[in-house]
């Protein structure tokens, strides 16, 4: 395992296992009477919030302290950030209070890579812009394999992710640790809603969820915010929920081991049916549990061994330069 | 003979009992390809299980003495089994609970065994020590191995922690600490198929298969048919100690 | 009289057109140039194995100063200018306070002139402040002692059709010339990068081809139908290109200028987030590259320009979304044309000449530059050593007060040696001559 997590599409499909079956060991421990480790005892976590999201927050935080971390949670509203500090001052300043780990969650795409070149510590990305959300995809991939009572990977799992592609962290690292794992993605969506380049993405596209449905054995919708009504991605809510919205009538049209999915918070009624997210088949309320152990399994693989490789230093910003400088070496002589 | 599955699990999975099987992962073993590491090249630390490299890594080891044969393996287990019928009146309210990795198919043979002698079952499971250990930040981060645990639990029982070998004891001090947090048996017991001395705690077996004084330039390996497709136990020279 | 400014006698120097020559420089004018002149008193300078271009011209640059002196100052970007062989430089307008009136032009004219590094052409801001609404009093500024023909916006575009046409039309009783940074700015709203496979894997709102490609097939037919100039800013995509060949083909008056960086570096470097390769227009892909190295070679794209855009650290060392766009380049642009033109077999020198001289000077309508070594010429001159080894470039050497370049690290071939302003010697020896 790398240093840090930055992105699902960076998991080998060796990790990616690796992840999830010690996050099937960690959650065995909610039966025990003490739900706690002592393996990272001393280590320091800081959840470094720059968007509102107490439950991503609260699901770290619990991780962290199941391993008997340390917890320090910096959430912008009233710090010093909202006065103007950078988001490099701010991580040097975790830095000299001896962060082992930065959890962090940013609106602006990359910011955990930059992060990554500034601290020593290990950077987990828990959603960062338009980009990944790689704990969600690993808590996906482990709700999914609970469910259809797979091990090993997802070969030959056929996965519909329905909604605002475009913009959608989730979808993106779900579509890369997916194909990782063997399992067959399809996105719908209307075609405002998709990147222009994604037929170059390892998966199928459709605007017709109807006709997807039936071929669905997991079917998992996105958030759809309201506010990409006003920039003309689709003409109103109506009309999304009616082409893209899952309802009772839809979830008639799955297979009847389909699993139905939402990584939250979701907006009822709008892509997704009150009944159908209250239904059997919804793994929502577990996803939300198995979350904690995913975290607690990413914190421990990154936290609870050694921290170099070798001696090598893997400091971003040092690995980064050197094949940045090789890649445009190789442009340049083009 | 119960094994144990936690209740709700949903997992229609393989029966974790066969050994062998590729992709899928048996009771308490890393998944495959993730090898728990040479622990045994730690200066001082057990031998144990799970730490060994499989068998085609051997050659190059160097020299290595075969100083238990399988009919000896057998003939320990039996008396070990004996041994803890015996202490415990009959494994009343015992159970026996395997180290990751080879501890686990010993605590399955031993529980066999008492099951055979004594006309009953005898509960048995796993017990992953890996997020209790104390040398955790030496190497990289490990795979977990299985924590199973009979259905009935460990409150008030006779716990016999089982492992191949027994070194500087360190694994079954974490395996103590482990215990602690699942519950409180009646009392903690350890049967080891090896001991091979230098303890660094004050920490002793009850059940010892085979004494074996070792220097700590050497290794010793475990091989079970469950896991490596033969039984011997192999005493070789130390390769390069890499932390 | 000897010292910078004293005659000077470049020994066996290569003209553009492969001849070598003697060029003796007196009085801000070749004043002979030939074969094994005498030195009769003139300091000499071995230019055996260098090429001598005419001094470079740059039809785009931002010195920052006045209001962001933080970034660079009209003496630090001259400086950097002269070291990458420019004998003028064309500031851009964006300036704070922006350059809309006389006065602002003027100031910088005047600062240029103090400095003495190469000739600094202020161009003027299209409408008030940049804000796309009314018309800058372009006529007062073509009045001014700077004497603005260029008049340009760049930062922002001109997308209004109907001020644009205006702007165009108005600039005809001065023969000037409006130079448009093609961007539509509804289709790139919040944009970040070349929309492609690569931001769509990043996560990072998209600044599609089309968005450049439209405005500048509007200002072509535009500039048809009032009979004007247009010049077209960094021209980034193959697309756009080929707009531009065919507006040429078809007579109109319509000119163009690439990058450097747009010549060599593709949106790939986006992974990995360093906003070191955050530009507008963005870096494109390999085929837009490869389409703008042949407009360049064809003369549908007539000059290289630089868009120098410096940057305070903390402006790039930052999240991608919250950085500044823009790369530094005066001091490797040279270099980077022989590594993509000449290296290549695309161009040859004389047609560096051309395209890093001649032509830019001529749309800027710039007397007294942009004219081949030749008796009589004014001593405009660059002295370029293309066999120089590589070496990496290190912006921590550089003059400019900025560090932002996409080239840190990567070994360009080729040195400046020398460059003359009016027959003063600005750089010697590859440094500042002052």
């Amino acid at each position: 395992m790398n240093r840090h997590l930055l992105s699902a599409a960076d998991l080998s499909r060796d990790d990616a296992l690796l992840i999830l079956d010690t996050a099937d060991e960690l959650a065995r421990m909610s039966d025990r009477p003490i739900k706690k480790l002592p393996t990272l005892r001393g280590r320091t976590v800081v959840n470094l919030f720059f968007e509102d999201s107490t439950r991503t927050r609260i699901s770290f935080e619990a991780a962290a302290k199941r391993l008997s971390a340390d917890v320090i949670n910096f959430s912008v509203k009233g710090s010093s950030v909202a006065k103007g500090e950078s988001l490099k001052d701010t991580a040097l300043t975790l830095e000299a209070m001896g962060a082992d780990a930065v959890v962090i969650r940013h609106d602006a795409s990359g910011a955990p890579h930059r992060l990554a070149g500034w601290i020593r510590g290990h950077v987990v990305n828990a959603g960062d812009g338009m980009h990944e959300h790689p704990t969600q995809a690993l808590l996906d991939a482990f709700t999914i394999r609970r469910r259809l009572g797979r091990a090993g990977g997802l070969d030959g799992v056929r996965v519909t992710i329905v909604g605002d592609v475009l913009h959608s962290r989730v979808a993106r690292s779900n579509v890369a640790l997916l194909n990782i794992l063997g399992a067959e993605v399809t996105l719908v969506a209307p075609p405002t809603l998709v990147p222009v380049a994604v037929d170059s993405w390892p998966c199928e596209i459709s605007y017709d969820l109807d006709a997807v449905l039936p071929k669905s054995d997991v079917i998992m919708m996105l958030r759809v915010q309201q506010e990409r009504m006003t920039a003309a991605y689709f003409p109103s809510v109506r009309e999304y929920s009616r082409r893209y919205g899952l309802d009772t009538g839809r979830m008639g049209m799955l297979p009847e081991h389909a699993i139905v999915m939402h990584p939250g918070p979701m907006n009822r009624g709008v892509e997704i049916a009150a009944e159908v997210a209250d239904s059997p088949r919804s793994t929502i309320v577990e996803q939300v549990a198995n979350g904690v152990s995913v975290r607690m399994a990413v914190l421990y693989l990154l936290l609870g061994g050694a921290d170099l490789l070798g001696g090598v230093d893997l400091r971003g910003s040092a690995r980064d330069a050197k094949a940045s400088t090789e890649a445009r070496e190789s442009m340049v002589n083009r | 003979m119960m094994r144990a599955r936690s209740a709700g699990d949903g997992r229609s999975g393989p029966d974790a009992r066969s050994p062998g099987r590729s992709g899928d992962r048996q009771p308490g073993g890393p998944a495959p390809g993730r090898d728990t590491d040479g622990r045994d090249s730690n200066v001082g630390h057990d031998g144990g299980s799970g730490g060994f490299p499989p068998p085609s890594d051997q050659a190059a080891a160097g020299s290595q003495k075969r100083v238990l044969e399988p009919a000896e393996i057998r003939r320990a287990l039996t008396r070990i089994a004996h041994e803890i019928l015996e202490r415990t009146n009959g494994a009343d309210d015992v159970v026996l609970l395997g180290i990751p990795t080879r501890g686990v198919p010993l605590a399955r043979r031993l529980a066999d065994r008492a099951a055979e002698f004594e006309d009953r079952t005898v509960p048995w499971g796993s017990l992953d020590v890996t997020m209790y250990r104390d040398d955790l930040r030496l190497r990289p981060a490990r795979a977990l191995g299985r924590t199973e645990l009979p259905p009935a639990g460990i409150d008030g029982k006779t716990v016999v922690i089982v492992d191949d070998v027994l070194y500087s004891g360190r694994t079954v001090r974490a395996a103590l600490d482990a215990l602690n947090d699942l519950g409180r048996p009646r009392a903690v017991q350890l049967a080891v198929l090896v001991d091979r001395g230098h303890r660094e705690l004050p920490i002793r077996a009850d059940y010892v298969g085979k004494n074996l004084p070792t220097s700590q330039r050497e290794m010793v390996r475990v091989l079970l048919s469950e896991t490596d497709g033969e039984d011997a136990v192999l005493l070789g020279e130390r390769k390069e100690a890499h932390v | 009289m000897n010292g910078l400014a004293g005659t000077w006698l470049i020994r066996g120097a290569a003209l553009p057109g492969g001849q070598r020559a003697d060029l003796r420089l007196r009085d801000g004018v070749i004043a002979e140039a030939g074969a094994r002149l005498a030195a009769a008193g003139a300091q000499v300078l071995d230019a055996d194995g260098l090429i001598a271009l005419p001094g470079l011209v740059d039809l785009h640059t931002h010195l920052r100063e006045p209001g962001r002196e933080d970034a660079e100052t009209i003496e630090t970007g001259t400086r950097a200018a002269a070291l990458g062989g420019f004998t003028a430089v064309h500031a851009m307008a964006n300036t704070e306070p922006v350059a809309d009136t006389a006065g602002v032009v003027e100031q910088v004219w005047r600062l240029g002139r103090e400095a003495g590094h190469c000739d600094v052409q202020p161009v003027g801001a299209v409408t008030l402040g940049l804000g796309g609404q009314r018309l800058a009093e372009l006529g007062a500024m073509a009045d001014s002692a700077a004497r603005v023909r260029v008049f340009s916006d760049d930062g922002r575009c001109v997308s209004d059709p109907l001020l644009m046409r205006r702007a165009l039309e108005y600039v005809k009783a001065f023969d000037g010339v409006i130079a448009q940074h093609a961007q539509e700015p509804r289709l790139t709203e919040g944009a970040q990068m070349n929309e492609g496979e690569v931001s769509g894997r990043l996560g990072l709102t998209g600044w599609p081809a089309v968005a450049e490609e439209a405005i500048i097939a509007r200002d072509c037919l535009l500039a048809a139908h009032v009979g004007s100039a247009l010049h077209v800013c960094h021209v980034s995509t193959a697309g756009s290109v080929e707009i531009i060949r065919w507006a040429k083909a078809k007579g109109w008056r319509v000119t163009a200028e690439v990058t450097p960086h747009h010549l060599l570096l593709t949106d790939e470097l986006a992974e990995g987030y360093d906003p070191v390769y955050k530009v507008n227009p963005p870096l494109r892909t390999a085929a837009d590259v490869a389409g703008l190295r042949q407009g360049l070679a064809d003369g549908t794209i007539d000059c290289v320009a630089t868009d120098h855009a410096p940057h305070p650290v903390e402006a790039k060392d930052t999240e991608w979304a919250d950085a500044a766009f823009g790369m530094t380049g005066l001091e490797i642009a040279l270099r980077a044309v022989q590594q993509a033109m000449v290296q290549t077999g695309l161009l040859d020198w004389a047609a560096v000449a051309d395209r890093m001289s001649v032509r830019p000077a001529t749309i800027g309508r710039l007397g007294g530059h942009g004219v081949l070594p030749a008796t009589g010429a004014p001593a405009n001159l660059t002295l370029y050593d293309p066999a120089a080894a590589p070496e990496p470039v290190d912006p921590a050497t550089h003059a400019s007060r900025s560090r932002n370049t996409p080239f840190r690290g990567v070994a360009l071939p080729g040195q400046v040696v020398a460059t003359f302003l009016r027959g003063t010697a600005t750089v010697l020896d590859g440094k500042l001559a002052s």
